[in-house]
């Protein structure tokens, strides 16, 4: 199975819909999306039927007991995450700031306090005659690795025999993209052109160099800005690293996004220059040059 | 007075929002929490710049001490230890730094040295001070480098901005952590709307006071507003959506420096924005 | 010669994940004997391939075939002097046959970790 990651490094250039339009011109019989933090493809691809939910077990949270606490504040002096508080009665945890590593646990003198499971997030698994898998952090929750992973390898053991894989992942350079990029045969960045964008561009693509992942660009909305489109495809020329082409600002795929569709279920300027990065970023997927 | 600036979703222009407000001000402090794509810097063009590195403590093994007890080995809940050939190795981007392994040798083996993880850049723009992280490329978590940068950059006095990462995750968490009011900023469409929603129950959690900026309005969806209203949400501007105004953003003008007309706007969002967070103090006072 | 290789669920074929296989084959090619042991890092929560990896030098294992490796995992092997070589077949005793024969190559690639990490 051949794994294409579709990130940005910036919000909002357009992933979700390139990733979407790409997901019709495939036919592909699996895609997943790894943006944990905020999901949004699975607004657009309409008829899923109901999910398979398992709970998402992340890192332990600590949690005192009250009856046992005296309030001596040991666990508090040691703990590196802010995460301890305290009223007149006794210390307590703040489950956000908590990253479960045990060390009040161990210093407290009345072992007052335990390490529990916490169900950090939901991962949903549509089966159908495709396979979509996705996910959701519950808030403030860290370990969004491992549940990028997570929704990686439901979908890689739910369709093993589809031979073309979608993915949808996070804006960023941290841990969820870093955990997306694993194992995946090309990385498509969809940049914007604009100081922010050229900026966050050349941040994913170091990102993506340190973990030795192929990348190929594309720019969106490239209509806004050609100026900074120029520069994009200059600095991609001069970097060898492989372009795929522009798409152009189209109010049409704003309209068809809030109807539930993809881009690619209607024909409009933006769907058009969409399915030819498609094509050429298929085609450095199978090694042709185009 | 802290008014972070958060979006869940990516894109809706909480850089532009955050920047402009920062420079509509006066004696205002700009502190960019979106460390890993910083952008503030792109438009404020901070000068006199001071540059401090951002560092988390990585755990040494002095061989000669260690037993080779493995305390060590098995307290560390992340996996970061292994011991192998007699002494304890440590894999530094699974490490939490919580300094467990270091508490729990018996003998004393264990220091921690600083390993480098990001930097705090500060410099000046006009009245506005600005405060970036940056988190070097190949690191997984902002949050050491986002604590810096709000360390570095609270003031008493003022206005302080803060541009907040995208999302509803841990790093958002923290930069809002020490916010007097939130300020979302959502684009009306139904991507937007979907991690609005998100970005709105977590700071109801932390009953922070909010209001919303809808950006690049062009009339035509309103399921945005109705949610606004049907949450009392209070929505304290709306901006049209103007490709004018996105050619500038995307050549990296800060618009109320160049426009008297849009600077007039982020005044008046200040002035709504200290009302609204007035209002709440003295609600609470009266509670 | 000890040899480790982590197996799937049915015992026999050979698990493509290292840090989370359920299990671990260990082979002793003098005594020609096999154990199967579960592996404690199958549901860690970060740093799998770490802790699995720990598990496979605590073993006494000198090599391991695998289908892919990541790269702290690696790391942790090479300090050990724990070779890893990469698996030909689907099965761990074509795998240990090979190994006999002298057809297994090493790996040499590896991938970059999941990294658990908040």
């Amino acid at each position: 199975m051949r794994k294409l990651l579709i990130l940005s490094g910036k919000g909002g250039t357009g992933k979700t819909t390139a990733a979407a339009a790409f997901i019709r011109f495939a036919e592909a019989r699996a895609f997943a999306d790894c943006d944990v933090d905020a999901p949004n493809l699975h607004l657009v691809e309409g008829n899923l039927g109901e999910p398979e939910c398992f709970d998402y077990l992340g890192s332990h949270k600590a949690v005192v007991d009250p009856e046992k606490c005296v309030n001596c504040g040991s666990c508090q002096a040691v703990c590196r995450f802010d995460a301890i508080g305290a009223d007149e009665k006794s210390h307590f945890v703040n489950e956000f700031a908590c990253e479960g590593c045990g060390v009040c646990a161990a210093v407290c003198p009345q072992s007052a306090i335990s390490l529990r499971d916490d169900v950090a997030g939901e991962v949903r698994l549509y089966m159908g005659e495709r396979v979509f898998a996705t996910a959701e952090l519950k808030m403030g929750r860290g370990n969004s690795g491992k549940l990028v992973a997570e929704v990686k390898s439901a979908l890689l053991k739910n369709a093993p025999a589809a031979d073309l894989a979608i993915i949808d992942g996070s804006p960023g350079i941290g841990c969820p993209v870093i955990a997306s990029m694993s194992g995946v045969d090309l990385v498509l960045i969809v940049a914007e052109p604009s100081v922010s964008g050229i900026s966050d561009l050349e941040r994913i693509l170091k990102t993506a160099a340190v973990f030795r992942t192929k990348a190929v660009v594309c720019v969106n909305k490239w209509d806004t800005s050609p100026e900074k489109t120029e520069a994009i495809e200059r600095f991609c020329a001069e970097n060898e690293i492989a372009y795929a082409g522009r798409i152009p600002y189209d109010a049409e795929a704003s309209n068809a996004i809030n109807a539930g569709k993809s881009v690619a279920d209607i024909d409009c300027a933006a769907s058009r220059a969409l399915r030819e990065v498609f094509d050429r970023v298929t085609g450095q997927l199978t090694g042709s040059t185009q | 007075m802290t008014v972070a600036v958060l979006s869940g979703k990516g894109g809706t222009g909480k850089t532009f929002v955050s920047v402009n407000l920062a420079a509509a001000a006066k004696d205002a402090v700009y502190l960019d929490c979106d460390v890993e794509e910083p952008n503030g810097r792109l438009f404020l063009k901070p000068e006199q710049v001071t540059s401090s590195p951002v560092a988390v403590p990585l755990p040494t093994f002095d061989g000669e001490k260690c037993t080779g007890c493995r305390r060590c080995v098995e307290f560390c809940r992340f996996n970061a230890l292994v011991f192998v050939k007699n002494r304890p190795m440590v894999f530094p981007e699974v490490c939490h730094s919580c300094g467990g392994c270091a508490l729990v040798c018996p003998v004393h083996a264990v220091t921690e040295t600083p390993r480098p993880v990001g930097t705090v850049e500060e410099g000046l723009s006009g009245g506005v001070r600005v405060v970036t992280g940056i988190l070097n490329p190949g690191e997984v978590s902002a949050v050491p480098v986002i604590k810096n940068v709000l360390q570095k950059g609270m003031h008493a006095e003022g206005l302080t901005v803060v541009d907040c990462p995208p999302g509803s995750g841990c790093s958002v968490m923290e930069s809002v952590s020490r916010a007097d009011y939130c300020l979302l900023v959502a684009e009306p469409t139904a991507f937007g709307l979907h991690n609005f929603k998100m970005v709105l129950r977590l700071v109801r959690l932390l009953h922070k006071p909010c209001g919303v900026v809808i950006n690049k309005a062009n009339g035509e969806y309103s399921p945005l507003e109705q949610f606004c209203a049907e949450t009392g949400t209070p929505v304290l501007l709306r901006i049209p959506y103007s490709a004018e105004l996105a050619a500038r953003t995307a050549a990296g003008e800060v618009a109320v420096r160049r426009d008297a007309a849009i600077a007039g706007t982020f005044r008046g969002l200040l002035d709504e924005i200290r009302k609204e967070a007035c209002d709440e103090k003295t609600a609470d006072f009266e509670r | 010669m000890k040899i480790a290789i982590p197996i799937e669920e049915n015992r026999e074929a050979v698990c493509v994940s290292f840090g989370r296989a359920p299990y671990f084959l260990i082979h002793d090619m003098e005594t020609k004997t096999s154990e199967i042991k579960a592996n404690p890092a199958a549901e860690a929560e970060g740093g799998a391939g770490l802790k699995a990896a720990q598990f496979v030098v605590d073993t006494g294992a000198d090599a391991l075939i695998t289908v892919r490796c990541g790269q702290n995992a690696a790391d942790v092997f090479k300090a050990a002097g724990v070779k890893i070589y990469k698996a030909l077949s689907t099965y761990a005793d074509e795998n240990l046959k090979a190994m006999a024969e002298g057809k297994l190559d090493e790996l040499t690639s590896f991938h970059a970790g999941f990294h658990g990490k908040s």
